[in-house]
């Protein structure tokens, strides 16, 4: 977290009561959400409630064994993180301290508590190349030079959005850490490579724009039927198991995003391992350069302080908004919001509030729909274009998404992912319903499609979602009497909508070839399935029987076009097997 | 340490006292009752003049008289090796008749959050000779996989089958060479007993002396009619001891928590006695991260040896698994084992229902070099074909089988034989991973090639029984 320039401490507080991760002092001069140390061990906590001589901070470290009467001192400073080059391939906890410095710094596997380190690299140089030159005029969050931060990623310099600007006086090529002057101003202002910024406070841009570029994801279920854009939101709600994880992480690997955050927010230990473990591993489709190179991970994993937990969401949106600035897509997941929501609900009670829904704060929905705000493709104060992408997984308690957390989250969020647990329970992944689930971004999104992948995209792709629906409906039928009493075409419809659902929608994300599927082979393999579905009822209406057209032994070939790996060719060689066995029954 | 006789308020398992110095948060104290017995608690909110205390032992007897004294500490757990081999209470005192143990160090019992930069990710697969767990839902090193069950249900003969037949098998050709008379790839086994009845505690103890387990145990006991608050120091006390034996003594440790379920009603008791508001169905809104705090402390730790494996036991209040106990567990937990009410009317040993069955950690713990190349595969295709099996059984219901097509007659008799073959096998029989994977593919061969569309072509090519399979049942 950001080391805020201690000058102006107050040393007067004294605890007066410690309540788990709340705790109140006497005689404390501060402000609302100022950072403050608590105890003799100078845990940091953060001042939530002001009442007369009474101070609420919450803390963001255990508190066992800290009592009333040891001191509390103020930074007077908000809680901020540090902002620069050095957020890449890093992984922090949720107020911004790295986990390896932290490691490192304590000496041992577990977390110790009050010990604190800088958000960023204070000694570490890096290679500063301007993009101005003296004489010229700068202005708020312009960009005044390059970083080469990681192998895939060039850190933009910028004018602080707090700095007015002027003329520059002095800016030179070197080596720098980030605390050093890279620019001078005539107004006197100076500028180094760190910013800071209050996480609680969205940073200025201007306004928004309707959003007409997909996420491209990878994945067939939301590519061809719920696409998010980049600079929209996304919530996947689902019970336990189904998985919103491997959702998430599917996303942070093959979104065509420059910049992912990836924020486990009061989830499992070993899923971050795993992130650390595989992503350095991992190639972005796009560049060809290591995943890990594009990636800023937050891990406030379930068993870390609940305060930190509840303020990892701001940390991690704070820094995908500071490389929005710079003009990148940058796309945010958030797992879960859920236990964001339960830390909101966990402090508030301590802090005896009046419960609102379920014991969640009233604020909640509040709460959430300023969170997802701060998505949005922007039109940035320095003239360019950015965007944040934010994707929130939801785990309702029971599975039942009438709760507050799901119900909040989707009168904010336009595109849902309902994943199901009937389908998970049958090892139908990704477990996203088709019957449920919606993209309010198709329309906008369908010139981009129609451009880029395929002039009928939007066409193939209601083709899919009419076979799918009337599917749905038949079931029904089934259900009372059996498929073999159904006509021959309902009976065929239904092969082809297995097929669908097994050889289109379903795909696994374990697999080399199959986790991760650019949209012209999505649009193909859709293709390939209609194309069966033609020739079949071509059959049909020859005088076919059913029975004879599933015996075609190309068909089943369509399950196989996922794990394909010269695709292209496998489809065009089934294509054409498909066309020719079905002809001749004929 | 200065001594109180300031209790103001009794109630429930807390008490409430008047203090003149700070006292920290979470600090140990202990009353003595006027009666001359020690109770041990803890200082649940500490504010100037003030501190609410809760009894672990339970705050009969205490009165106003009663003297309080604050040790200044959080609670500790004395640890050391020798720890191997004994039964303790559910505070941790010996129970077992044994010399007192000598600590090599005390431990605090919360245990601090493992640094997730520190982690090593498990995928160590671990053979339990169970099918439908080594073949369907590995488990690994370093896991934590509950078993969800319900009352009257045979989770505990399970549990006891696990930790019998557990044992990782690559690395017995590894370390048998080096000693003879090692243990190999065995487990040491921490057994945490939360409010089980005592007839289900000598079950435990009677396996753990009959095969010779309890040498390398370490066993904590809180009974039915011991405290119930002491419940929620017996899981942290047991784990304290894994982390110390794995992490400090390079052990792998198997840790059986029994019964959650009781656990976690203490909790509620608990924060109903000090009028907390209450979250769903009346536990506490923090469950999750109490819960979490225990579930958390397995894994693996790079550059440490050894490794803490947790099986928690939960019975499901009415067999809902939607009750926040078994919800709360499951969004911690890296999947869950379902004992199932009526696989077990038929007989089905053990009863595991495969389907809402989850190991998260499979896929990196299974496959060519650590178990076999085609185990991803055959689990896939018997998840998909099970899964069917079972959708067709509410139709046959409703329409016979006549009216169904002969391939869901297939798919009938496979859910079937899958039940009957590969889940049902007993408690004494233990299965190798190659044995488990056979059986699955002698039932695969009951359906055309073409349907095993999750299995790669060149491994049908190989596994693929041609023969129609009938022959094979005949047993
Ligand atoms: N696309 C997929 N391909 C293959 N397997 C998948 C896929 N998605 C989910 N799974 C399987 O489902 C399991 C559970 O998924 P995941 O961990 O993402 O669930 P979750 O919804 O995040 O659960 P929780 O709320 O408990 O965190 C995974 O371990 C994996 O086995
Ligand atoms: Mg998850």
């Amino acid at each position: 977290m950001s080391q805020a320039d201690t000058e102006s401490v107050d040393e007067g507080g004294v605890i007066e009561s410690v309540s788990g991760p709340v705790v109140t002092a006497t005689d404390l001069d501060a402000r609302m959400n100022d950072v403050v140390y608590v105890g003799e061990e100078g845990l940091m906590g953060e001042v939530i409630e002001i009442e007369g001589n009474l101070t609420t901070i919450q803390v963001y470290e255990e508190t066992s064994g800290v009592g009333p009467g040891e001191p509390v001192t103020n930074t007077g400073e908000p809680l901020s993180v540090d902002l620069g080059p050095g957020l890449l391939d890093t992984i922090y906890d949720g107020v911004q301290r790295p986990l390896d410095e932290l490691e490192e710094k304590m000496q041992s596997a577990f977390l110790d508590r009050g010990v604190d380190a800088p958000g960023i690299d204070l000694e570490r140089t890096w290679a500063f190349t301007p993009i101005v030159e003296v004489g010229d005029t700068v202005e708020s969050g312009d960009i005044i030079g390059e970083v080469p931060e990681t192998e895939s990623i060039t850190h933009k310099v910028m004018v602080p959005p707090d700095i007015d600007g002027g003329e520059i006086t002095s800016i030179e090529a070197g080596e720098f850490t980030v605390e050093e002057t890279v620019a001078e101003l005539d107004t006197g202002e100076t500028i180094s490579m760190h910013q800071e910024w209050p996480v609680r406070s969205a940073r200025p841009a201007n306004e928004k724009q309707t959003p007409t570029e997909p996420l491209v994801s990878g994945q067939r279920v939301q590519d061809g039927l719920f696409p998010i854009a980049k600079g929209g939101t996304a919530a996947i709600p689902g019970p336990f198991g189904s998985g919103k994880t491997v959702t998430q992480h599917q996303l942070a690997k093959w979104s065509d995003a420059d910049i992912v955050v990836y924020v486990g927010c009061g989830e499992r230990g070993n899923e971050m391992t795993e992130v650390i473990e595989d992503f350095p591993e991992l190639e972005d489709p796009k560049t060809g350069k290591p995943l890990m190179s594009r990636t800023c991970l937050i891990a406030n994993t379930s068993n870390m302080p609940v305060a930190a937990r509840e303020s990892c969401i701001y940390t991690g949106i704070t820094i995908a908004e500071y490389f929005r600035d710079m003009g990148y897509d940058v796309a945010l997941m958030a797992d879960s919001t859920s236990r964001w929501a339960e830390a909101m609900r966990e402090i508030s009670s301590r802090l005896e509030e009046m419960p609102g829904e379920e014991g969640y704060p009233a604020y909640l929905a509040a709460a959430l729909s300023e969170f997802y705000e701060r998505a949005g493709k922007f039109n940035l104060i320095n003239g360019g274009e950015g965007s944040i992408s934010v994707i929130g997984a939801v785990s309702p308690p029971g599975g039942d998404f009438s709760e507050p957390v799901t119900q909040n989250t989707l009168r904010i969020v336009k595109t849902f992912w309902a994943l199901d647990a009937d389908l998970a329970e049958r090892r139908h992944f990704p477990s996203i319903n088709w019957n449920e689930s919606y993209s309010l971004y198709r329309q906008q999104l369908d010139p981009w499609f129609r451009d880029t992948v395929a002039e009928d995209y939007p066409e193939v792709r209601q083709w899919a979602v009419d076979v799918l629906d009337e599917e749905d409906e038949l079931q029904e039928i089934v259900q009372l009497v059996g498929k073999d009493a159904l006509p021959e075409d309902q009976q065929l419809t239904l092969e082809v909508a297995r097929y669908l659902r097994e050889a289109w929608l379903q795909q696994n994300a374990f697999h080399d070839v199959d986790t991760y599927c650019e949209p012209q082979k999505t649009y193909r393999m859709l293709q390939a399935i209609r194309t069966f579905n033609d020739e079949a009822f071509s059959a049909l209406d020859a005088g076919v029987p059913v029975d004879e057209i599933q015996e075609a032994d190309a068909a089943p070939r369509l399950n196989r076009m996922g794990t394909a790996e010269a695709w292209d060719e496998f489809i065009d060689d089934l294509e054409s097997d498909l066309e020719s066995q079905l002809r001749d029954l004929y | 340490m200065k001594e109180y006789q300031t209790i103001t308020e009794i109630s429930g398992p807390l008490v409430f006292a008047e203090v003149d110095e700070p006292v920290g948060y979470d600090e140990i104290v202990e009353i003595e009752t006027p009666d001359g017995r020690t109770l041990r608690g803890q200082v649940l909110e500490s504010s100037d003049g003030l501190v609410s205390i809760q009894v672990f032992e339970g705050t009969g007897g205490i009165d106003r008289n009663a003297s309080v004294r604050f040790l200044g500490e959080t609670m500790k757990m004395p640890v050391t090796e020798d720890l191997l081999g004994r039964v303790m209470d559910g505070s941790g005192n010996p129970i077992d008749g044994g010399p007192d143990i000598v600590p090599d160090e005390r431990r605090d019992i919360v245990g601090a959050a493992i640094n997730p930069y520190s982690r090593e990710y498990p995928e160590e697969f671990i053979q339990t000779g169970v099918s439908s767990i080594d073949g369907m839902n590995t488990l690994v090193r370093g896991q934590k996989l509950p078993i969800f069950s319900g009352s009257g249900l045979p989770h505990n003969d399970l549990a006891l089958q696990i930790a019998r037949q557990a044992t990782v098998p690559e690395e017995d050709d590894v370390d048998e060479s080096d000693e003879d008379d090692e243990e190999g790839s065995e487990f040491a086994v921490i057994f945490g007993a939360m409010g089980i009845t005592q007839e289900e505690a000598n079950e435990f103890m009677a396996d753990f002396e009959r095969t010779g387990a309890l040498e390398r145990s370490v066993v904590f006991m809180n009974l039915a009619d011991d405290p119930a608050v002491e419940r929620t120091v017996t899981p942290r006390l047991a784990l304290t001891t894994a982390e110390y034996l794995a992490f400090d003594k390079g052990y792998h440790v198997l840790v059986i928590l029994t019964d959650i379920t009781n656990y976690c009603e203490a909790l509620r008791e608990i924060g109903a006695a000090r009028e907390e508001v209450p979250g769903r169905r009346g536990y506490p809104g923090y469950m999750y991260t109490d819960l979490a705090q225990l579930y958390e402390r397995a894994g693996r730790i790079e550059g440490r040896e050894g490794s803490v494996t947790q099986i928690p036991i939960l019975t499901m209040p009415s067999d809902d698994i939607t009750h926040p106990i078994p919800d709360l567990t499951g969004y911690i937990t890296e999947g869950q084992i379902i004992v199932d009410r009526s696989l077990n009317s038929q007989g089905i040993e053990p009863p595991i229902n495969v389907l809402p069955s989850l190991s998260r950690l499979m896929d990196d713990g299974i496959g060519e070099g650590l178990t076999r190349e085609d185990h991803a595969d055959v689990s896939d295709q018997l998840y998909a074909a099970y899964a069917e099996g079972e959708d067709l059984r509410d139709l046959v219901n409703i329409v016979g089988r006549e009216a169904l097509t002969e391939r869901d007659n297939k798919f009938l008799d496979f859910a079937d034989r899958f039940e009957n073959e590969f889940v049902q096998q007993g408690y004494d029989t233990n299965r190798a991973i190659e044995e488990t994977l056979d059986v699955g593919w002698d039932l695969l061969s009951m359906l055309p090639k073409e349907e095993l569309n999750r299995i790669d072509e060149d491994l049908i090519a190989e596994h693929y029984r041609e023969e129609t399979p009938e022959a094979a049942t005949a047993d």
